[in-house]
C-alpha cells in the first residue's frame, strides 16, 4: 500500500500539486486520471522521489519516502517497477538484454539464471520472439511489453505506469491493461498508473484518483464514476464518447446502477 | 558569473557522483570495453588521416618557410617532428576529438536524459551517472594515448612523404632532422596532457548531455556546447600544462 499524505508542490512560485492525500491499495490497479496538465505525472513522479515535494508525507507499506537514507532508498528502489510513457527502453541494449539490465544490476543469480528469469518475463508478456532485436526495431506495443517484462524481472512490490496507452491502438491498448491488471493481481502488486484514456478507466479503474489543477477532486472506483456527481469529473469523463454510451445504456437499465456485477459496467458492453 | 559559479557547482556535484565504486564491477567492466571501442577504437581512422596529411602539410610549410642558405635543412625535419610531437598529436588532435567524441557523448547522453532511459536507471537504484558516466571517462583516458602515439607516428610518416615530394628538402636530411636533439619526455608530456584532455573531453560533454531539459532541440544545443566549453578547457589547460611542464 502506498500512502500519500498533504502533498504539495510548487514550481518556481506556481502550485502544481495542492495538499493531495490518497491510498493506493495493494493487488489493486490505482488510477490517477486528469487532464494533461493536471499534475499528474507530477504526482506520480513525487511519489517515486524522482521530485521531492514542498510538503506532504509518502508512505510505502508504512515507510516513509521522504527522509529516507540513500541506503534505505536504493533497496526501496529495488522494490519498484516503471513503465514510462515513452517505454524508456535502453536503446543501446537488445529486449533481452534490457530485461536483464536489473537482474545483472542486482541479482546475485549466475548468467543462466538470470537469463531463464528475463526469459520468463518475456512469456509472460508474450514476448519471446523478440528477445534479440533492438528497440527501434520493434512496434511501440511490443517496447511497451518489454518495458513491463523489465520492470517485473524483480518481483517489484510496487508498479508505477505512466500514460502506458499513450501512442498505442486501441486493442493493443486493451492488452497492456489487461496485461497490467493481471500481473498486479498475480504478484500482488501496488500499481499506480497515470492515464486520461477513458478505456483503462472502465477497464481497470479498481481505485480511481482524480485531479483538476493539481487539487484532489474525486477519488471512487469505476462503478462509482459514471454516478459521480463531481461536476469537474463528469465535465473530463463525459468529455469522452465512451463514456456517454455507456451513461446512456446505464440510463436504459436503471437496476445497473446499484449492481457493480452488471455487464454495463466496465469494457464489455461497450465492445460488444 | 552567478550563472557559472552554478554550473561548476553542478558539474563538481555531478564528478562526486560519476566517479564512485561501480554498482557492479562485471556491468562497468563491460561499459568500459564498449566505450574504449566506440570512442577510441572507431577513433583511430580519423586520427590516422588527419594526422598523415597535417604531418605532409607542416613539412611544405616548413620547407616553404626557412628556404634560406643560411637555416640547415635537417631543420625542417626537427621542426616538424617538434610540432607534432609538442602540440599536434595531443592538443590539436584532442581539440578535433572533442568535436568528434565530445558530440558523441553529449548527445547519447543527452537523448537517453529525454527519453527517460536516465530516469529509468534512478528508479532500479542504479546510480546513473556512475553507470553512464564513468566507463566512458576511463574508456577515453586508457584509450587516448594509443592515439596519440598514432597520432605521432602517421604525422611523422606523412612528414617523411613530404620529403620525397618536395624537391626543397631530402629524405635523408629530414630523418637527421627527425632524431636531431631528440628528447623522450616530449612524448611523457603528450600523452599526459592528452590524457587531462580525455578527462576534460568527456567529462564536460558528459555534464552537458546528462543536464539536458527539454527535446531534441536542446540535445543539439548541449552537444554544441559541451564542444564548444571542452575546446576552451583543453587551450586553457595546455597554457597551464605547457607552463607547469616545459618552462
Amino acid at each position: 500500500m502506498i500512502e500519500i499524505k498533504n502533498l504539495t508542490k510548487s514550481f518556481e512560485g506556481r502550485t502544481v500539486l495542492h495538499d493531495i492525500s490518497a491510498v493506493f491499495e495493494t493487488g489493486k490497479t490505482n488510477l490517477i486520471i486528469g487532464r494533461s496538465g493536471s499534475g499528474k505525472t507530477v504526482l506520480l513522479k513525487n511519489s517515486i522521489g524522482l521530485i521531492r515535494p514542498d510538503s506532504g508525507e509518502i508512505f510505502y507499506d508504512g515507510r516513509k519516502l521522504i527522509g529516507m537514507g540513500k541506503k534505505e532508498l536504493n533497496i526501496l528502489r529495488r522494490e519498484m517497477g516503471m513503465l514510462f510513457q515513452g517505454s524508456a527502453l535502453f536503446d543501446s541494449m537488445t529486449v533481452l538484454e534490457n530485461v536483464m539490465f536489473p537482474l545483472d544490476m542486482f541479482s546475485g543469480d549466475s548468467y543462466r539464471e538470470r537469463e531463464k528469469r528475463a526469459m520468463f518475463c518475456l512469456e509472460r508478456v508474450n514476448l519471446l520472439d523478440a528477445e534479440h532485436l533492438y528497440p527501434p526495431e520493434i512496434s511501440g506495443g511490443m517496447m511497451k511489453r518489454a518495458a513491463i517484462a523489465r520492470a517485473i524481472a524483480l518481483n517489484p512490490r510496487y508498479l508505477f505506469c505512466d500514460e502506458p496507452n499513450s501512442g498505442l491502438d486501441p486493442k493493443t491498448a486493451l492488452l497492456i491493461d489487461d496485461l497490467i491488471h493481471d500481473i498486479t493481481v498475480e504478484y500482488k502488486m501496488t500499481t499506480i498508473i497515470n492515464t486520461h484514456d477513458m478505456n483503462s478507466v472502465i477497464n481497470i479503474g479498481e481505485n480511481i484518483l482524480f485531479i483538476k489543477e493539481g487539487v484532489k477532486e474525486w477519488q471512487g472506483d469505476k462503478h462509482q464514476i459514471i454516478n459521480s456527481n463531481n461536476e469537474a469529473l463528469n465535465d473530463f469523463i463525459f468529455a469522452s464518447d465512451l463514456f456517454k454510451k455507456v451513461k446512456k445504456t446505464e440510463s436504459r437499465k436503471p437496476e445497473a446502477g446499484n449492481d457493480p456485477d452488471c455487464p454495463t459496467y466496465g469494457l464489455r458492453p461497450v465492445t460488444d | 558569473m552567478n550563472e557559472s559559479l552554478h554550473s561548476l557547482g553542478e558539474y563538481v556535484l555531478l564528478m562526486k557522483k560519476a566517479i564512485a565504486v561501480p554498482d557492479r564491477w562485471s556491468m562497468f567492466f563491460k561499459q568500459l570495453i564498449r566505450e574504449i571501442y566506440k570512442l577510441g577504437v572507431d577513433s583511430l581512422w580519423i586520427v590516422v588521416i588527419i594526422s598523415v596529411f597535417i604531418g605532409t602539410v607542416i613539412a611544405i610549410q616548413i620547407s616553404l618557410n626557412i628556404n634560406s642558405p643560411l637555416i640547415p635543412k635537417f631543420t625542417i625535419g626537427y621542426t616538424t617532428r617538434e610540432i607534432i610531437l609538442l602540440e599536434f598529436s595531443s592538443s590539436i588532435m584532442c581539440l578535433i576529438l572533442a568535436g568528434k567524441v565530445g558530440s558523441n557523448i553529449a548527445s547519447e547522453i543527452g537523448t537517453m536524459r529525454i527519453t527517460e532511459q536516465i530516469n529509468a536507471m534512478e528508479i532500479m537504484g542504479v546510480n546513473s551517472a556512475n553507470f553512464l558516466i564513468m566507463p566512458k571517462i576511463a574508456g577515453l583516458m586508457l584509450f587516448i594515448p594509443v592515439l596519440v602515439i598514432f597520432s605521432m607516428f602517421t604525422g611523422i610518416i606523412g612528414g617523411i612523404g613530404a620529403s620525397y615530394l618536395d624537391t626543397q628538402m631530402t629524405p635523408s636530411s629530414f630523418e637527421y632532422g627527425l632524431q636531431f636533439y631528440f628528447n623522450s619526455y616530449y612524448i611523457w608530456y603528450s600523452i599526459i596532457k592528452s590524457v587531462v584532455y580525455a578527462f576534460l573531453i568527456s567529462s564536460i560533454a558528459a555534464y552537458f548531455g546528462y543536464n539536458v531539459k527539454g527535446g531534441a532541440l536542446d540535445v543539439g544545443k548541449a552537444s554544441t556546447n559541451a564542444v564548444v566549453m571542452s575546446s576552451i578547457m583543453i587551450l586553457l589547460a595546455d597554457v597551464i600544462m605547457t607552463h607547469l611542464m616545459l618552462t
